[in-house]
Order: C-alpha cells, then sequence, then structure tokens
C-alpha cells in the first residue's frame, strides 16, 4: 500500500531527472549530428569540433590556457590556505582574529566592486594580461572558502597527534607536512577541486582582465566564437565548445562527488 | 615559547596576509579613489570629480531600468529556485540507491560552469538548433527572455540548493516527525507546522545566497541576451561593465556605480540578517 501510494511520487521524481539531465545529453548529441550551416552539415561526426579545433587560435591553445589558469589558481589557493588555515588553526599570534575576519570579508564584496581597481592594480604591477596574475585574482576569490575550510580540517585533528609530533622534536613544519596534512586530505581535496572549477569556469574575471585573444581561457573563447562570419552563429561549433568545457567538470563532479558535497555541506553548517 | 609561537603564526598567516593586502584591501582602496576621481580607461587618473561620478552614473538613462530589472529577476528567481529546490529536497530525502540517482541528476548541472551553462541554453533557445518545435521565441521579447533566464539558472542552480535544504532537513530530528504523528497531524500540517519551522534556518542561509547572486547577475545575461532586447534585461552589474569597458570607457563612474552597489548589498544583507534571525524567535 505504500509502495502503491509512492508511485506518483517515483514518476514525478523519474520525469524531473529527465529534465535536469536532458540539456547535456541535448548538447552532446547536437554537437556531432547534421545541421545545416555547420561543418557538419551532413552525417553524424567530429565537424564541429574541427570547426573549433580551429578557431583563431585553436582550441588547444585555449584548452592549454585554461589548463594553465586553473592548476595555478589550484596551487596558489592551497598554498595559501593550507599556511594560512594551520596558523589560524594553531597558532595565538596578534591580528590572527582580524586577518580571518577579512578574508572572509572578500565574501561580502561583489565581484565588480573588486574587478575594476583590479584592472588598474594589475596593470600598474605589470600583470596585465598575465595569465599568473588571472590566477592570482581567482585564488583570492577563493580564499574565503578556502581558509575556512583547512581552518576546520586542521581544526579536527586530535590535538594529542599534533603535540605526539612536537614531542618527537618534529618542528611545526614537520608536524604540518607529516602529521596534519595526510590527517586533513579529504578537506585538502575539496578545496582543489572548487578552485580549479571555479578558475576553469570563471567569466566576468578573464573578460576584465584578458585583452590578449592568444590569451584567452576557453570559455571566452566559445564566447566569442559564436559571432564570427558576419554575425551568423555556428551552433555546432558552440555546442561542441560547451561539450569540451563541461567534460573536465562532470567527469570530476562525478570521481569526486563525495568531496564536492562536503564542500557545500560546511558552508551550509557554517550558516 | 610564547613569542616564538607568535612569530611562527605570522609567517604562516604571511601567504594569506599579502594575498588580502595586496588582491583585497588595496584594490578596495583604489576603487574608493577612483570613485571620486575622473578616471578614463586609458587615460588614467585626471584628477577629482566627485560628485560628479555618483550623480552621471545616477542619470544615466540606464540605471533606473537596470535596477528594477535586476530586483524583478532576483524576485523571480529567488522564489522559484528555493520553491523546487525544497521540492526536490522533500522528494530525494530519504536516501535509497534510487533517490542517489535523483541527486545526482539533479546535482550534474551544478558542476557546469555558468557561462557554460548560458553558451548551451543559448544553442538550446536558437531557432536554428533548438530541438523545441517551431516558432517559439525564446529571446526575442523581454518577457520571454526574463524567463528563458530564469529557467536556465533554475536548472543550473537547483541541485545546488537542494542539497543546502537537505542538510537542513536531515538535522530535523526523527522524533519531532514521530511525536506530530502520533498527535494525528497530516502530512501537510506536519510539513507546515513542523518541518518548515525548523528549516528556517537553512532557508533563510539560502535566501542570502540566492538574492546575493542574482543581485550581482552578469554572465547569463552578457552570454544569452547581451541586455536585449531593447536593453530590457540589462542588470546592474552589466551596467557597470559596460560603463567601464564597453564605449563609455569610465572607470571613475564605474566605480562609483560598483561602490554604490556595495553599499546597497551590505545594507541588505544586515536587513535580510536581521529579519530572518528576527522570525526564529
Amino acid at each position: 500500500m505504500k509502495n502503491l501510494l509512492r508511485t506518483p511520487q517515483h514518476v514525478l521524481a523519474g520525469g524531473l531527472a529527465v529534465v535536469f539531465l536532458f540539456p547535456l545529453a541535448w548538447a552532446t548529441l547536437a554537437s556531432v549530428s547534421p545541421q545545416a550551416g555547420t561543418q557538419q552539415s551532413d552525417g553524424w561526426g567530429f565537424g564541429n569540433y574541427a570547426t573549433l579545433a580551429n578557431y583563431q587560435a585553436g582550441v588547444w591553445q585555449y584548452i592549454l590556457n585554461s589548463t594553465a589558469i586553473s592548476l595555478l589558481t589550484v596551487a596558489f589557493t592551497l598554498f595559501a590556505s593550507v599556511t594560512g588555515g594551520y596558523a589560524f588553526a594553531t597558532f595565538r599570534f596578534p591580528g590572527r582574529d582580524v586577518l580571518f575576519l577579512v578574508t572572509l570579508a572578500i565574501l561580502m564584496v561583489p565581484y565588480a566592486t573588486l574587478l575594476i581597481p583590479l584592472y588598474v592594480l594589475l596593470n600598474q604591477l605589470g600583470l596585465q594580461n598575465s595569465l599568473v596574475g588571472l590566477a592570482l585574482v581567482l585564488s583570492m576569490f577563493q580564499l574565503p572558502f578556502a581558509t575556512f575550510m583547512m581552518r576546520i580540517s586542521f581544526e579536527a585533528v586530535p590535538g594529542e597527534l599534533r603535540e605526539a609530533a612536537l614531542i618527537d622534536g618534529c618542528g611545526s613544519l614537520r608536524a604540518l607536512l607529516r602529521v596534519l596534512l595526510p590527517a586533513a586530505k579529504p578537506g585538502l581535496i575539496t578545496v582543489g577541486l572548487f578552485a580549479f572549477l571555479a578558475a576553469w569556469n570563471d567569466f566576468i574575471t578573464p573578460l576584465v582582465l584578458i585583452s590578449d585573444s592568444d590569451k584567452m581561457p576557453l570559455p571566452l573563447a566559445v564566447a566569442n566564437l559564436r559571432g564570427q562570419v558576419m554575425g551568423i552563429v555556428d551552433y555546432g561549433a558552440t555546442e561542441a565548445g560547451v561539450v569540451v568545457l563541461a567534460l573536465p567538470c562532470v567527469v570530476l563532479f562525478l570521481a569526486l562527488q563525495r568531496h564536492y558535497v562536503r564542500g557545500f555541506m560546511s558552508g551550509a553548517l557554517k550558516g | 615559547m610564547g613569542k616564538a609561537k607568535a612569530y611562527a603564526g605570522w609567517a604562516y598567516a604571511t601567504p594569506t596576509a599579502l594575498f588580502v593586502i595586496v588582491f583585497f584591501v588595496l584594490p578596495i582602496l583604489l576603487v574608493g579613489r577612483m570613485s571620486v576621481s575622473d578616471w578614463g580607461l586609458f587615460a588614467g587618473n585626471r584628477g577629482w570629480n566627485a560628485p560628479e561620478n555618483f550623480t552621471d552614473a545616477l542619470d544615466n538613462r540606464l540605471f533606473w531600468p537596470a535596477v528594477w530589472f535586476t530586483v524583478k529577476y532576483t524576485v523571480v528567481t529567488t522564489v522559484i529556485l528555493l520553491g523546487l529546490a525544497l521540492g526536490l529536497a522533500l522528494l530525494v530525502q530519504e536516501s535509497s540507491r534510487w533517490t542517489g540517482f535523483l541527486r545526482t541528476s539533479f546535482l550534474v548541472p551544478s558542476a557546469l560552469g555558468l557561462a557554460s551553462a548560458s553558451l548551451l541554453f543559448y544553442a538550446l533557445y536558437s531557432p536554428q538548433a533548438s530541438p523545441f518545435p517551431g516558432q517559439i521565441s525564446f529571446l526575442g521579447t523581454p518577457w520571454s527572455a526574463l524567463w528563458s533566464t530564469v529557467a536556465l539558472i533554475v536548472w543550473r542552480f537547483a541541485g545546488f540548493y537542494m542539497l543546502l535544504l537537505l542538510v537542513g532537513l536531515n538535522s530535523i530530528p526523527g522524533d519531532v516527525y514521530e511525536a506530530a504523528r502520533l498527535d494525528g497531524a497530516s502530512r501537510w500540517q506536519t510539513f507546515r507546522h513542523v518541518t518548515l519551522p525548523l528549516l528556517r534556518p537553512s532557508l533563510a542561509l539560502c535566501t542570502i545566497l540566492c538574492v546575493t547572486g542574482s543581485l550581482l547577475a552578469f554572465d547569463q545575461f552578457y552570454i544569452l541576451t547581451k541586455g536585449g532586447p531593447d536593453n530590457s534585461t540589462v542588470t546592474i552589474v552589466q551596467l557597470v561593465y559596460n560603463v567601464a569597458f564597453q564605449g563609455q570607457n569610465n572607470l571613475g563612474r564605474a566605480a562609483a556605480l560598483s561602490i554604490l552597489i556595495l553599499v546597497a548589498l551590505l545594507v541588505l544583507n544586515v536587513l535580510q540578517f536581521r529579519g530572518l534571525r528576527g522570525k526564529e524567535r
């Protein structure tokens, strides 16, 4: 009886799942299916991907740019949040609480408010049109979440473990590397994953900070691709671009779903 | 020991401090200075220009329409998105293999970038490539452009908010439901008088996140509508971007606008915190 009552619920939920999966499935199929006005005009195949590959600097250049930006952002974010999280979790020093609060305050300030002065500032620092400059800015946007996450990860490590390491004659750096980092591995993965996805997908930051078309990340290149030939949009190539953009995100999400979910959970608990 | 510990603490905190000072505190100070200066995109600082930056920003003929549109978009998005997210969370609340699959399906879109999702829907909505039949105009009128964008955002974010609400739902102790059942409460009564009040903190968090995110909307409109048709879907952040980098090239005026946004957002967040906290009591 109970199960019978549940049937409409199952049908509704299944229908909704189809609705949510449909756009991605459609884009994947559409990118290889024949479509007038694209390079893939008859039969199925990878013509749209060929268009994408040959667009301006070539899709490999843009994938390379995006990969470099994302890996640099992951590296900067992990470095700053591990050292910062360690400092906040285990040391008392003057200015500690102020620094932590100011780091969290980054969340309160709109992107647009920061990007305008950052455009000027990066020019003065000689970091205009630079992938490193872009990655530094993207890392800054990640810091509130990352520092918070690493701080609570380190604080969750039992105090005896830390003290045992110090008594064994480890300096604080060796205690961090030998004891705390291995214990905080899930936190590290979550922080790294979020930093990668955010950097891979960010749009407005490179739109403002990168003007050199050879240095554009993939999302900008695919967005620009739409206006190329006399305003006629190549939807096939756009679909192919979406698939290339989405693929690493979906794969990472499915592989690391647990860590992904935990990242959001910690945000929810904080609130 | 105490002193040494303080030095070590600062040593480890240095990278964070450098990031925060160079890429956050300095820009905040700089944007304040720019907002009172005549600051061109290429020309740089050309001296004092306050309060003209602010009055010119408010006099922009797109300013009030952009404010109005952004608010309208925020209200529509928040109501629909959180309503749907709550429904999804209730549907997948119990854990089983089936609900696990459902959760994953609802969450997959949230792994995509907002720009990628917007590009996907740009093709999905186009007259040439769309899988939908015939003559539906998704982006042709102000009304349809708004709702088509809301549909994209709901698709992209529903799973994310579902997840946040699930955390709240799972933290409601089982015996509360048991007590309601023993009192003979119907399913609707239980939902209305037990689940909703206990879910208030989670709903408050979701509301604040969704309102803030929607007020700062940019990618989706930049890609889907370009602010069109007839500038009917220009949001505030788009206006800032246009004033700064498209045509006007006026960084001073854009800085003034973005200071106004910052202040409005801070005030709104304080009010939301007060309002939503107040209701908890």
